[in-house]
């Protein structure tokens, strides 16, 4: 695996690390206790899939850097997630449409990396496949419940859509090193994944009532280390311990 | 989500078992009713499949009416097969 393949399984591994520590923030906070729970299943299904491909991506690095290593002591732009999985939960409708837009992406990518010929990436995606489509089933039943709800329900599920759209063109961003390992087949470019998230996205929006956003001009920068500003003040609650105890086990 | 029914949860833990009441979940309809059992009472491998009941819909015996409703079959101790000589060829019962 050459350094920028790397530098690519960073981006997956960055959407569920920091996706899987923006859920974390629900725990104790979640409208009833049935919610809390299945939030922090989500957060700990994410946070599980980075820690193998941070492991991995350290490994093959070969700088005895490992999943802790690369969690803890990278600055934000290091970081190579989308900037939609950083957004702040807000509401739980839009926590709930962040999660949806995130598994209509997971899916056919985790899919797709299950039959890599990297033998190890495609054994993670085969784990970690099971996970996310539970997560969009998960996403799409709330989304479903938020639109067809209230009125103020569905107020606010449009109004988290019209949010977090301008996000999605970030989500799906093919950057150099991602084209170099498509190239090499190691996965497919996100421009090929744009269909079948087109397909979900329309069947979960027509589950929901649910119109077309307004237009907005989309942001992109986070497959490149360009973030939003709410990346550093998640990392800064992410990262103090272990940068403060940097030897401290646990 | 003050108003969610609550949900009676029956969780079996292998194939062959029997459901077994595990608890109970609020939830606005059965479907997330089976997701909340899900996230509840299966993230410990506990199960392979769950049953949802509204708690509403179960029909149970009047706790003040226990006297005479059970009390009677404490003295019908023929009511168990104990009396019966087995042959030596019939173990374990």
């Amino acid at each position: 695996m050459q350094p920028n393949h790397i530098e690519a399984l960073l981006e997956v591994a960055d959407d569920s690390l920091v996706l899987g520590q923006r859920l974390c923030e629900w725990c104790g906070h979640a409208p009833t206790i049935e919610v809390d729970l299945s939030l922090s299943n989500l957060a700990l299904d994410l946070i599980g899939q980075a820690t193998l491909l941070l492991d991995y991506a350290g490994e093959r690095e070969g700088q005895g850097r490992d999943a802790d290593r690369l969690a803890f002591h990278r600055d934000a732009e290091a970081f190579r997630n989308s900037m939609l999985v950083e957004q702040p939960n807000g509401d739980f409708a839009r926590t709930v449409m962040r999660h949806f837009l995130f598994a209509a992406y997971a899916n056919p990518l985790f899919e797709a990396l299950t039959s890599s010929p990297d033998a190890r990436l495609a054994e993670i995606a085969a784990k970690s496949i099971k996970e996310l489509r539970y997560h969009l089933e998960y996403a799409t039943d709330w989304l479903e419940r938020l639109g067809q709800g209230t009125e103020e329900s569905h107020r606010r599920v449009a109004e988290a859509y019209d949010w977090h759209w301008r996000f999605v063109d970030d989500l799906f961003f093919d950057s150099e090193a991602w084209k170099s390992g498509a190239e090499s087949g190691l996965w497919p470019l996100r421009a090929q994944l744009r269909p079948a998230f087109d397909e979900t996205l329309n069947a979960g929006l027509a589950r929901a009532g649910l119109a077309e956003p307004k237009p907005v001009w989309p942001i992109v920068g986070g497959r490149l280390g360009k973030h939003s500003e709410h990346l550093s003040s998640l990392l800064a609650t992410m990262q103090v311990l272990p940068r403060a105890h940097p030897e401290a086990t646990w | 989500m003050k108003d969610w029914p609550l949900w009676e949860v029956f969780v079996r833990a292998r194939g062959g078992l029997d459901h077994r009441h595990a608890g109970s979940v609020h939830a606005p309809d059965a479907d997330m009713a089976l997701r909340h059992a899900r996230d509840t009472y299966t993230r410990r491998m506990e199960g392979v499949s769950i049953w949802v009941v509204r708690s509403a819909d179960i029909v149970a015996s009047d706790p003040a009416k226990g006297e005479a409703l059970f009390e009677p079959a404490a003295s019908k101790i023929y009511r168990h097969p104990t009396f019966y000589e087995l042959p030596e060829a019939v173990n374990h019962m």
